[in-house]
């Protein structure tokens, strides 16, 4: 696209006028030094750190076995203000996006929540493409459309405050969950533990698996992005006290090409590697595959909850772990609405559980029928309908 | 029968960079001690190498492909989608994406030809169609998943006697390498080069401009497929494998000495300029140097080689090290097919 030609216009200029060591700063991490002693990310926030390290111990209340109704030390605000009862309600939703597997995976759990629910008579949800300003002006139109309560998952969290801090003027309750805004009027903001516990849950499996002084490889999707910059900024911290030997951080556009090519690369450049940590595990196969191809054993690796890999992981029986961040949330937006227009309390952040896979269970996660990059995580097993609609 | 290398003008200096790029990957990289570590760079850089051989057809005949890179992305996805995962789908799938790559190069070349409408347009144009298709038809998250024998292309490799255990990929590449080797030796391959040389020429000798244009693009767009096919097998399902292609295979063409806006260049350079590209990254990487600067090396490559070019025969001919007779400038001739 023309983007690509400006991008090549500007680096090719960057590079003739001898800018080129002003290029980001992965230059450094990336340049065969260790960078396990790097200063730390300026996403790190100690304090968010250690509480959602905590969070990851802490016993959730709530029903048993039902993860997206449970929650982690909430603090119960009332509702009683936003009853409505009688049911017949209009649920609206306005969603970042359905772009990803992710997204589409939850976004189906959630549209068969709304039906396990009769008093949601209507269910309006617009679609923002991951624009901002499309979302700007969904939630502004859904203010006229007579909703009961307006759940909304933020395209990014400062751009969006505004119009979420609009939607609650309305009087309408708010719902927000996955990513944040910077404002308390929602009535709730649901949310699993956060990234930081996922980077980490990650990065402690690689302390644990390997031997001191390892090489291990750290693969990232891109810079920038909050959610996968505390997953980094997590790892490193961890890596920076474990012994362990950072040899690389690299971005691949979460691209398994491309993945492959860079694992591929490291191989070849290490002699050894011997773990793989990443910050999403769309591109763990490419990883794997990469060391199949190369004829090595695969090392210890971080994966997420996709089929694809703990398939993998159970056919070739990988040393692995896959941290989640679970599509079940969203099932949580519309038990907290019908919560919330019966007047009971809801906690203002619904903490949720963020479960890990392990060797121990991978097992029970499998799920031969459903499509490779389904999550298993969804909660969704035990929904009327299953597995239709998330084939 | 006697028969000696004879290089088209051009091909010597990417040959020479080439060479150079492949020792340093001796000094640097261990793995390249031994045959089989330049066979997984041969592996690895054979999808780009098609698509240079694909874009150099169109470049040489003065246009330009920019909508390859979608078309893999397109050709991987819609693989994806209808094997899922079934075996005995594979073959039908696998002539469905070519046929598939056929019929967007020949709208391209439809579009350039009876429309006349520039081609660096149209496939601008034709690039930001298929990355919205994609984009509605998979919302962003591919689904389905590609078959073993499908992926078998990218990813295999057979036993071939003497060299052992060779790459799919690269066998591919050798045929379709000799193949437009041959081609561009033959009469239709020269008045391809000439349309891109002198249009008008060529017109009012015979030739028929529109069909060798729109040849060059159904040749790019099949190359782009097969690409596809490779790029899938090699890593999977991706709706991201395409991304930046197009740009990578102008880059490669261009290292290849082929001149933007056509008349001048071969095609093994070309398949040498994307071997050079794709050893110059893994060069690089061995270094650790990072990722990051692919782009500006790119486009480096791309501003100096160009400048190179335009700076002139004059200069080329002082730069020249040995005199080479030229087999591109000579008065075009009537397409003899």
């Amino acid at each position: 696209m023309t983007k690509r030609w400006a991008l090549v216009v500007v680096a090719g200029a960057l590079a003739v006028a001898g800018c080129s060591s002003d290029l980001p700063d992965e230059t450094t991490t990336a340049s065969g030094s260790p960078t396990s002693d790097a200063s730390k990310s300026k996403f790190f926030d100690q304090t968010e750190y250690n509480r959602q390290l905590a969070f990851r111990d802490a016993r959730p209340q709530g029903p048993d076995g039902k993860p997206w109704e449970q929650m982690l030390e909430p603090e119960l605000v009332d509702t009683a203000r936003f009853a409505k009862p009688g049911g017949n309600y209009t649920l609206c939703f306005s969603n970042a996006a359905v772009n990803n597997p992710w997204r589409q995976v939850g976004y189906k759990t959630m549209q068969q929540e709304v039906k396990l629910h009769p008093e949601i008579t209507t269910f309006t949800v617009l679609d923002a493409e991951a624009k901002d300003d499309k979302q700007i002006s969904d939630i502004q139109s859904l203010s006229t459309k007579n909703c009961a309560a307006i759940i909304i998952s933020p395209n990014t969290t400062a751009t969006l405050t505004p119009a979420v801090e609009q939607a609650c003027a309305t009087g309408v309750p708010v719902i927000v969950f996955d990513r944040g805004v910077n404002t308390s009027c929602p009535v709730t903001f649901i949310h699993p533990i956060g990234g930081f516990a996922f980077g980490a849950d990650g990065a402690e499996f690689l302390k644990e698996k390997v031997k001191p002084g390892g090489k291990v490889l750290a693969l990232r999707i891109l810079p920038g992005v909050d959610v996968l910059e505390q997953r980094w900024a997590a790892a490193n911290e961890i890596f920076a006290g474990s012994g362990l030997d950072v040899v690389g951080v690299e971005f691949t556009d979460g691209d398994a090409a491309k993945t492959k090519s860079i694992v591929a690369d490291y191989i070849q450049r290490e002699g050894q590697i011997d773990g793989v940590w990443m910050d999403a595990g769309a591109t763990a196969v490419a990883a794997v595959e990469a060391f199949q191809d190369a004829g090595v054993d695969v090392p210890a690796i971080v994966g997420e909850d996709q089929q694809d890999f703990l398939r993998l992981w159970v056919d070739e029986g990988l040393t692995a772990v896959a941290p989640t961040y679970p599509t079940y949330q969203w099932r949580t937006p519309v038990i907290a609405a019908l919560k919330i227009l019966k007047g009971e309390q809801v906690p203002k952040e619904w903490v949720l559980p963020q479960p890990r896979i392990t060797g121990d269970n991978v097992k029970d996660y499998v799920k031969q029928d459903m499509p490779p990059l389904h999550y298993a995580m969804c909660g969704c097993e035990d929904m009327p309908g299953y597995p239709g609609p998330w084939r | 029968m006697t028969w000696r290398p004879r290089l088209a003008e051009g091909t010597a200096p990417v040959l020479v960079v080439l060479l150079l790029l492949l020792i340093g990957l001796a000094i640097a990289g261990p793995a390249y001690d031994e045959p089989s570590g330049y066979l997984a760079l041969l592996k690895r850089a054979a999808p780009l190498m098609i698509l240079a051989i694909g874009q150099y057809f169109v470049i040489v005949s003065g246009g330009f492909d920019l909508s390859v890179g979608a078309l893999v992305t397109a050709g991987v996805v819609i693989a994806a989608r209808l094997i899922d995962g079934s075996e005995s789908a594979t073959a039908w799938v696998i002539l469905l994406v070519l046929g598939f790559g056929l019929l967007v190069g020949l709208v391209n070349g439809l579009v350039t030809t009876k429309l006349l409408v520039p081609s660096f347009i149209v496939t601008l144009g034709m690039l930001l169609v298929l990355d919205g298709a994609i984009f509605l038809w998979t919302g962003g998250a591919p689904r389905g998943a590609l078959s073993a024998g499908f992926r078998m292309f990218g990813r295999g490799a057979v036993d071939v006697p003497v060299l052992g255990e060779v790459p799919w990929s690269v066998l591919i590449l050798l045929a379709i390498l000799v193949a437009a080797a041959l081609f561009m030796r033959g009469g239709t391959g020269r008045a391809l080069v000439a349309v891109g040389d002198n249009e008008a020429a060529v017109r009012l000798s015979g030739g028929q401009v529109d069909r060798l244009r729109l040849l060059a693009f159904v040749l790019s767009g099949l190359l782009a497929a097969v690409a596809a096919i490779l790029l899938g097998g090699f890593a999977g399902v991706s709706a991201q494998v395409g991304n930046g292609l197009e740009f990578r295979a102008i880059t490669a063409v261009v290292l290849g000495g082929v001149l933007l806006g056509g008349g001048r260049g071969s095609v093994v350079a070309a398949a040498a300029g994307a071997l050079s590209l794709e050893a110059l990254f893994t060069l690089l990487n061995l270094l650790g140097v990072s990722g990051a600067l692919e782009s500006a090396v790119q486009g480096v490559i791309i501003i100096v080689a160009v400048a190179y070019a335009s700076l002139g025969s004059g200069v080329r001919q002082r730069l020249r090290l040995w005199p080479k007779q030229r087999n591109v400038a000579r008065p075009a001739q009537p397409a003899s097919s």
